[in-house]
């Protein structure tokens, strides 16, 4: 039984508070809910809250002008473990958050919650703010994703990468004419001063590699339709699934590694087809001029702007701007792993996590989604292992399989324990350290069971073999017992 | 409504790969390459990638000693097509292709040191499609004339995939003899299967080339291509399409299905969903504001390296030491209990019949 522990702090600033506490500040409370993820699994998730008022410091970062800049005052103030959340409660007319915003989520792990008036309010509230920074019921289920009975989720919402040790990233640069354009980008730069802060971030949560190429004469599978009014060229949505495959076969893949690979492709096109704009469902442009594809990757459309005289020669020399570039395929980087604005409420503001990519609490987000859906995977190998080996009895496992397996066992139940505990990092390491043992184990080329024969298949061998050759054996073994059975009765007779 | 509707309908996979085996060697057995190739082919035209196909050729046809018109291989007679084409990509070649390297791809258990191309990297998301051509018999089918895969093995193999989710979907099409008997076995979801001719039916060639020599097709998997020729990547084509591809008046052969394992309907399910590799799509509409002027962080060049001499080649390689190892003493294990009975019971009986005097010769 999985049961997540989340350390909560509520921090009420004066004039916040609301009437009906039940008991004088400080003290703590306990909320517990459980997780149905199919008719016999459930995860439990317990928020250990403990109510108090400020310091005279946070009051006095509380005072600051805007929330953003509070937010940044009081991060020093806080508690940075990850997985804990601390929520300040503002009184209702406080002038932190703007008209019509009740929360305001900030870069790291605290929230601003606007004052409800009764308890029960304040505590819907909260409820909402903890859903939204830590874990979600149905982020839960789309990690157990594979122990979910169809039909309960949408084919959809299994689509983020799954957790792993490592992913590799590639930047690919696709010129389709290089004769009409001679496309320069500073991918080293860009990666260096855009990517590399983010991946670090990241780094947490797996091994990144990046690697970048460049394509010359690679197409796109379709053909885009020139529309007049806009006299522009365009990629309707529903033909966008086909554009990627005849890339891909182009695209390389590291050799030596075995990651997933997410490819992020910057495809600038023809002079012929220029400028070329993807459309959605309802045809209007797209403002990102890109789409990604779960578990895959991302394509991004660089419209290059016509020369100004139209005797310009060709190549064009053209230089990327690449923080634009950087800016969709980072933010598709975030969608691919399942971080998304989405679902989040329109009466909370988040604070833009900047250059860093993603806030503390979204890391948070993926840490619990990654550490659950590990340990469910455990549970999952380790048992299909037993099952085999069980089936097939006479299966020699080495010693390594069997450390290996020990190992599992030992790091799963840590990292549950750890869960328990409200301790997130250490039990997600704990889970990979759980998922490494128990994949090795799993995936050793000794169980193979065509390795192992069968007692049957045994007897089957050695039967036409020993059978004629113990034929005269039993007969004379019948033929003894026969002649003791005379010799014993002879002598009775005799007499 | 209308799209959520259409979402459960759809099968929820992300990626999808093939895994094309040819069992059979020497020359006589062009048409099961010519079989394979030719479904190879048609998968790659409909846009999975040669690093998600898994193509093993038990014998190589193109370049055969025996081939008329080297470095081709045609499906049809009068040399119509030539489904060897230019970039053909043959992941297991001629002896690697064996019962115990087949399985190991599908069950994942394989050596470190197998490269990527080697691997079925498949996960909970992908559509499998698993073709198998060659000889086969009621239960089994044939390896390289040396060994066979019964179909208990492959439904373990299949079963062992599931538990570690490694696929969503899988097709499974075999193109024997009695090829019916090998898809009995299965007991795992998710999946469907074909086979070219029943229990107890012979599946027949198509055509012998005069020019060649041999028969270059099967005919299941003749009008198989000829109906994939059709398909491009955007069709709308349905699985039971593909079911009544060749009744009996043309193959000669009764070509079965079995879907009682697949949960959605063969009407639902499009012909691209494992022969193409069509991507599901989301448009991006959130983008991040980067600030441009920030400085990067350096990209670290490893510049401390202890110092060593250089070694030079002979001194890395303790020769000495390899050479004189003396081989690994293996453990010796008392004799199991069913010897130890079967000696005890010879050596009483010996020595029964014919007289213990003569245990006193033997100690």
């Amino acid at each position: 039984q999985v049961q997540l522990v989340v350390p909560m702090a509520v921090v009420f600033v004066p004039g916040s508070v609301p009437g009906d506490l039940p008991r004088p500040l400080p003290f703590r409370d306990v909320h517990e809910m459980e997780i149905s993820v199919n008719l016999r699994a459930s995860v439990a998730s317990r928020y250990e809250v403990f109510y108090r008022s400020t310091t005279g410091q946070e009051e006095a970062a509380l005072a600051a002008a805007t929330a953003r800049e509070a937010d940044a005052a009081l991060h020093p103030l806080q508690d940075t473990t990850l997985g804990s959340l601390t929520m300040y409660v503002v009184p209702e007319t406080s002038s932190l958050l703007p008209q019509g915003i009740n929360v305001y989520v900030g870069k790291h792990r605290s929230a601003l919650v606007r004052a409800g008036g009764s308890l029960a309010a304040l505590q819907a509230r909260l409820r909402e703010v903890a859903q939204v920074m830590s874990f979600t019921a149905s982020s839960i289920a789309a990690a157990l994703s594979d122990r979910v009975p169809d039909g309960q989720l949408s084919p959809d919402a299994r689509r983020y990468l799954k957790s792993s040790l490592g992913y590799e990233i590639t930047f690919s640069l696709l010129n389709p004419d290089p004769k009409s354009h001679t496309v320069d980008w500073d991918i080293e730069g860009a990666v260096n001063r855009y990517v590399k802060p983010v991946l670090d971030k990241l780094s947490l949560v797996a091994n990144f590699s990046v690697d970048s190429q460049i394509l010359y004469y690679a197409v796109l599978g379709v053909t885009p339709r020139y529309d007049k009014e806009s006299s522009s060229f365009l990629l309707s949505a529903h033909s966008l699934p086909h554009v990627i495959n005849p890339v891909e076969a182009r695209l390389g893949s590291s050799a030596a590694s075995l990651y997933p690979v997410l490819n992020f492709l910057l495809y600038v096109p023809e002079r012929s087809h220029s400028p070329l704009y993807i459309q959605d469902k309802d045809g209007a442009p797209v403002s990102t001029n890109a789409f990604h594809s779960p578990r895959w990757g991302g394509i991004m459309v660089y419209n290059v702007e016509a020369p100004v005289s139209p005797q310009a020669s060709l190549p064009l020399h053209v230089d990327v701007d690449m923080a634009r570039v950087m800016g969709v395929f980072l933010a598709q980087l975030r969608l691919l792993f399942g971080l998304s604005w989405e679902e989040v409420p329109p009466e909370f503001l988040l604070e833009s996590p900047g250059n860093e990519g993603l806030a503390d609490w979204e890391l948070d987000h993926l840490l619990w989604a990654h550490t659950v859906e590990n340990i469910a995977t455990v549970s999952t190998t380790l048992t299909s292992l037993a099952q085999l080996l069980d089936k097939i009895g006479n299966i020699v496992i080495k010693d390594d399989v069997a450390s290996e397996v020990y190992r599992a066992v030992a790091s799963v139940q840590s990292a549950v324990t750890k869960l328990s505990l409200g301790h997130l990092h250490a039990a997600f390491r704990a889970s990979k350290e759980a998922v490494t043992s128990s994949e090795r184990a799993f995936f050793d080329p000794s169980l193979l069971h065509l390795l192992y024969f069968p007692d049957d298949q045994k007897f089957a061998i050695y039967i036409p073999l020993f059978l004629p050759m113990a034929v005269p054996i039993l007969l004379s073994l019948a033929k003894i017992v026969r002649e003791t059975r005379q010799h014993k009765k002879e002598p009775t007779k005799m007499d | 409504f209308q799209d959520q509707a259409e979402q459960f309908l759809r099968s929820g996979h992300t990626n999808n790969w093939a895994v094309l085996v040819c069992t059979s060697r020497f020359w006589f057995n062009y048409r099961h390459v010519a079989n394979t190739l030719s479904v190879y082919r048609s998968v790659k035209r409909l846009g999975i990638p040669d690093s998600h196909i898994v193509l093993m050729l038990a014998d190589d046809m193109a370049c055969n000693p025996r081939n008329p018109k080297p470095a081709t291989v045609f499906s049809h007679k009068n040399m119509e097509l030539n489904v060897y084409g230019d970039d053909v990509e043959v992941d297991y070649r001629s002896y690697e292709v064996t019962v115990e390297n087949f399985l190991r791809v599908l069950t994942g258990r394989i050596p470190p040191s197998t490269p990527r191309s080697k691997r079925l990297l498949s996960d909970d998301r992908s559509n499998i499609l698993i073709y198998m051509t060659g000889h086969g018999g009621n239960g089994f089918l044939k390896f390289q004339d040396s060994e066979e895969i019964t179909n208990v093995e492959l439904a373990d193999a299949f079963e062992q995939m599931w538990q570690k989710r490694r696929y969503n979907e899988l097709l499974f099409i075999i193109d024997t003899c009695q090829g019916a008997s090998m898809y009995e076995r299965f007991y795992s979801p998710n999946i469907m299967a074909l086979a070219s001719s029943q229990v107890g039916e012979d599946s027949l060639s198509h055509q012998p080339d005069l020019g060649i020599g041999v028969h270059l097709m099967d005919r299941y998997t003749f009008y198989v291509l000829e109906f994939l020729e059709e398909i491009h990547p955007a069709s709308q084509t349905n699985m039971n399409d593909l079911f009544q591809v060749c009744p009996k008046s043309l193959c000669v052969s009764t070509p079965g299905h079995r879907t009682d394992l697949f949960q959605r309907d063969p009407q639902n399910v499009l012909i691209t969903d494992f022969f193409g590799s069509v991507r599901k799509v989301e448009i991006t509409t959130e983008t991040l504001s980067l600030d441009r002027d920030v400085a990067g962080s350096e990209s670290k060049l490893p510049e401390e390296e202890l110092a060593t001499e250089p070694l030079k080649y002979a001194e890395q390689l303790p020769v000495a030491q390899i050479i004189h190892q003396k081989p690994k003493q293996k453990d010796w294990h008392p004799p199991g209990g069913f010897i130890l009975g079967l000696w005890a019971l010879i050596i009483m009986v010996f020595f029964k019949t014919y007289g213990i005097k003569h245990m006193k010769h033997v100690f």
